[in-house]
């Protein structure tokens, strides 16, 4: 039900000042860089020159009696303990393929051994010091030769394993294996007027968060291990340290200060094992930083996709049949190999209309950088072919491509297959869409790009060709019936309060987020909370920032901790007026009676309930889980001009609308897709992998372009609201469906313009002028 | 830290202020280890823009500078720009256009702008993304930290543009109010 306090917010739904903003602008201290003490030792890691090599001989003695040198670390003195390096829920549906250090490496950038030392100019002498001998193996670096038989086994260790029932084939470089099917495929390809049969390829790409992964540990006085670190998931990061150390739980602290982006790189255990370890050898401080070089070829990256896509369609615009067939390349690697791959069904298949559904995932193993969990986790690969082909299908049967989409988008109140039959290694929740306001963002955008002026690309001609291409998404909001966030919430005596919460704010905001949420429910302003996060030892538990889960999941649970605090704060209120609890109610941090003539303030119940009468803390908390994770929904317009002699492609603009349902903060909202739509523009543009035997060959911001302030397109974000009954006052996700657009949406713009369809990107100016040159009129 | 066998004198933030060095020694890490850690580290290859410093008030990447450098030169860091009772007016316009996501562009930011409004009398379009061009962020798409920057250029601009007498006149009397 629609919450009856929906058309007066004062908390939400408002564009509060995001509560660090200040700290951030001024350059306090605040990331993980800043907090290490200055006696820290310095971490520097000896990375594989090698895509795929045994390591017959590794000799650190000369290393280790370097000047300044207190420790180095490497296959041959550290534990041997099995782990999956992906932040997920337990036990964790990736295989546990991954050693602290192995005696194989399985690509350019695979660990081999660390030191830790007093400087860094020391840690990297003792790097040059440390002796290897490789053999050199045979290396995989598609998914043809992955696939092949008789492949070379990338991971041949006995102890890889999934903890879970799912397909998982090492000796085949097999990571993943999903498949549903709804309806009869070939009947509907039967049924229908054209049908299509397309490959798409997407890249690799990377986050590139301005904060490279950066950990440190410290030994305390209790002899506890402290790791302070840019993470996504310090819940996991504890307990996957823990499990990789051979530790308990009980013994680690994570903490996750301020964090310079993270976009899901972050969602991933990198950097925190070997501080750990570092800090228990040496008992002193250890910081490690990754240079921005190491970021790009050792980071984690977005898995590159070979998707097949076949559908069928009626001249009347019916679809009667999809087929989506991907194939993702995990890297040397499997960690999130088999959710993205289900994710790129799962989480775009519902979109449209169709009874008869096939779907096969699979990753594969080659000895190429990891991917891991990037904002739009395999949706954003798949929207590129469901995307582009849309725009196919509609021009063969004769139908402008916002019509057909229209035509077939799901409506609210409506299911699909798909939500039953795909979850994250296991089988999905069924469920039905309950807010939807995507008809409405097809309509705002249309009218914000110009739609009605397009014009067929058969007409144009000149050196410069305008064309406009739109797409439609969906995305999720957390995992349902796996994801938990927690909270708790407690009064002070001038009636502040302590919110503290599990959930990780990476740099959306989150954190403000939560606050106005809990100030909404408890009846008070947004600055009374003093917001603490992603502390092991202090806050609640919390899945961590991944899966668009935490305004609508940890946000849901925030708002049952407040309305637990609030009901503990009615009691005593009612007991100091001396009226029944049922006789009051709450208003601008006030208990008061109906007509307002008896009331007592917050700070006042803070003080009776701490110090004067009947005293305990009043102290909220809640958990919360899902049984749905509703979609939000957008609709995302390009306008480009193509220079048909050079290829180049430019983005004039760009319009983004987003059904986010209530918008807690419309300002953030904004700044979310705002950001990921750049994101995703600047990926179908311009970001790609450039490999030489394996190497990533353009491991810097100068070869691997991210835009500037310069590149950028006006790019205007429409917030479409509506209200989803299940969330925190009608909210669900934001942050990641905004990347899914841009590729698409340009490659329709750039074929609108053209006539030229490119079925991989990044559209750079060789691929578009050879697509250009390819076209027929 | 370095083994300090050379040193290096230059005024920071107003101050003269000797530190021991190496010649090895880049600006953004003695910077940071000498306790001004609003200087960040993006890439260390003069790409990102998150150790944006104005030295003699020219923007210039720290991590690109070696501390030696500096010496005789005036470096100013975003320690510079404004407090938690008064932040410059640049960055209180990024905290109310909502500008801050996670922030750690920002310092560098606020550094080129700042080195934009010292510098040029023509703060158009073109000019002011010429000095920004240098600053990466990965979470805004720069849409509100343009707004945040447009609409104190122009408040400057505006400002700039008074006949000179009225700002001695206004100058003096907020003197004499202190």
């Amino acid at each position: 039900m629609k919450d009856p306090r929906a058309s007066k917010f004062k908390q939400v739904n408002h564009s509060v000042t995001k509560i660090d903003a200040l700290q951030l602008a001024l350059g306090k201290d605040s990331y993980v860089g800043d907090l290490a003490p200055k006696d820290a030792l310095i971490v520097k890691m000896l990375w594989s020159p090698h895509a795929h090599a045994r390591i017959v001989s590794l000799d650190v003695t000369a290393a280790e009696k370097m000047p300044g040198v207190k420790a180095v670390l490497w296959h041959g003195n550290v534990p041997r303990n099995v782990h999956c390096t992906a932040g997920q829920g337990f036990p964790e549906p990736s295989p546990y393929d991954t050693f602290m250090f192995d005696n194989k490496v399985r690509f350019v950038g695979d660990r081999v051994a660390a030191v830790a030392a007093e400087t860094e100019e020391q840690a990297v002498a003792a790097l040059a010091a440390i002796k290897v001998k490789y053999e050199v193996l045979k290396p995989v670096f598609t998914l043809d030769e992955a696939m092949a038989p008789g492949a070379p086994v990338i991971h041949d260790e006995p102890e890889a394993h999934v903890p879970i029932p799912i397909v998982y084939e090492p000796k085949k470089n097999l990571v993943a294996h999903v498949n549903c099917e709804a309806g009869s495929f070939e009947g509907g390809m039967k049924a229908a007027d054209f049908t299509f049969d397309e490959t798409y390829e997407t890249p690799y790409a990377q986050h590139c968060p301005i904060e490279p992964y950066t950990s440190m540990a410290q030994i305390a006085s209790s002899g506890r291990i402290i790791i302070t670190t840019s993470t996504q998931v310090p819940f996991h990061c504890r307990r996957i340290v823990a499990r990789t150390l051979g530790v308990p739980v009980q013994k680690i602290r994570v903490i996750k200060p301020r964090i310079g982006g993270g976009f899901g790189c972050k969602q991933e255990i990198l950097l925190e094992d070997v501080v750990a370890m570092f800090a228990v050898r040496t008992g002193r401080p250890c910081l490690w930083r990754l240079d921005r070089e190491e970021t790009f070829r050792t980071g984690r990256t977005r898995h590159p996709f070979r998707i097949r896509l076949r559908t069928g369609v009626k001249k009347d615009g019916t679809i009667t049949a999809i087929a989506l067939e991907c194939i993702n390349n995990t890297g040397a690697y499997g960690g999130h190999g088999l959710t993205v791959v289900s994710c790129s069904g799962g989480k775009t298949l519902p979109l449209y209309h169709c009874e008869n559904i096939l779907f096969d995932g699979k990753s594969y193993y080659t000895n190429l950088p990891v991917g891991g969990a990037y904002r739009g986790f395999g949706a954003t690969q798949a929207f590129f072919a469901i995307e582009s082909l849309m725009d196919h299908m509609a021009e063969a049967i004769g139908m402008d491509p916002v019509k057909f989409r229209q035509l077939n988008h799901i409506r609210p109140g409506e299911g699909s297959p798909i939500f039953a039959a795909l979850g994250e290694g296991r089988e999905g929740t069924p469920m039905t869409v309950g807010s939807n306001s995507l008809a409405e963002c097809i309509v705002q955008g249309a009218e914000a790009a110009g739609w009605k002026n397009r014009a067929d690309w058969r007409g144009k001609t000149g050196r410069y060709r305008r064309g406009l291409g739109m797409c439609c998404l969906m995305q999720g909001s957390s995992i349902p019936d796996i994801d938990m966030g927690a909270a708790s919430i407690k009064i002070n005596e001038d009636g502040s309060f302590n919110l503290l919460v599990g959930a990780t704010d990476l740099g959306t905001g989150s954190d403000t987020v939560l606050a106005q949420i809990a100030a909404e429910e408890l009846e008070t302003t947004t600055d009374k909370m003093i917001v603490y996060s992603s502390d092991t030892d202090m806050t609640p538990f919390d899945v961590g920032a991944y899966a668009s889960s935490t305004t609508y999941l940890s946000g849901e649970a925030v708002r049952k901790a407040a309305a637990d605090a609030k009901r503990q704060i009615l009691a005593t209120g009612a007991e100091m007026l001396g009226l029944k609890p049922e006789d009051v109610h709450c208003e601008d941090a006030h208990v008061l009676n109906e007509d307002g003539s008896k009331k007592v303030s917050y700070s006042d119940i803070a003080n009776y309930s701490l110090y004067q009468k009947n005293q305990y803390q009043i102290i909220g908390t809640a958990s919360h889980i899902t049984k749905k994770s509703p979609p939000p929904f957008a609709a995302h317009y390009a306008e480009v001009e193509v220079d048909t002699l050079t290829g180049f492609v430019k983005v004039l603009n760009y319009v983004s609308t987003i059904d986010c349902g209530t918008a807690i903060n419309p300002t953030l909202c904004e700044g979310q897709t705002e950001g990921g739509t750049l994101n995703g523009i600047s990926y179908a543009l311009t970001e790609q992998y450039l490999f030489e035997n394996g190497k990533m060959m353009n491991a810097s911001f100068a070869d691997y372009h991210i835009y500037s302030m310069r590149d950028r397109p006006p790019v205007k974000a429409i917030l479409v609201p509506s209200y989803e009954e299940t969330g925190p006052f009608g909210a669900k996700s934001v942050s990641e469906i905004c990347i899914n657009g841009p590729a698409p949406a340009i490659g329709n713009a750039i074929y609108n313009a053209t006539g030229a369809r490119l079925n991989e990107f990044p559209f750079t100016p060789d691929k578009v002028l050879a697509a250009i040159r390819a076209v027929k009129k | 830290m370095k083994a300090a066998t050379n040193s290096v004198s230059f005024t920071l933030n107003g101050e003269k202020k000797t530190f021991a060095t190496s010649p090895d020694e880049k600006l953004l890490d003695l910077l940071r280890r000498e306790g001004y850690r609003g200087t960040k580290y993006g890439c260390g290859q003069g790409t990102c823009g998150a150790c944006t410093v104005i030295m003699d008030g020219r923007a210039v990447y720290a991590c690109l500078l070696y501390a030696m450098q500096a010496e005789g030169r005036k470096v100013r860091t975003i320690e510079s720009a404004g407090t938690f009772e008064k932040p410059n007016e640049f960055q209180k316009e990024l905290i109310d256009a909502g500008a801050v996501q996670c922030g750690y562009c920002i310092p560098g930011i606020v550094m080129s702008a700042t080195a934009l409004m010292e510098t040029e009398k023509d703060f158009s379009d073109e000019i002011a993304r010429e000095y920004m061009d240098g600053n990466l962020c990965r979470c805004t798409g720069y849409e509100k930290i343009w707004i945040a920057l447009r609409r104190t250029l122009d408040r400057k601009a505006a400002a700039d543009a008074k006949p000179a007498a009225e700002k001695t006149t206004k100058r003096s009397s907020s003197k004499g109010a202190k």
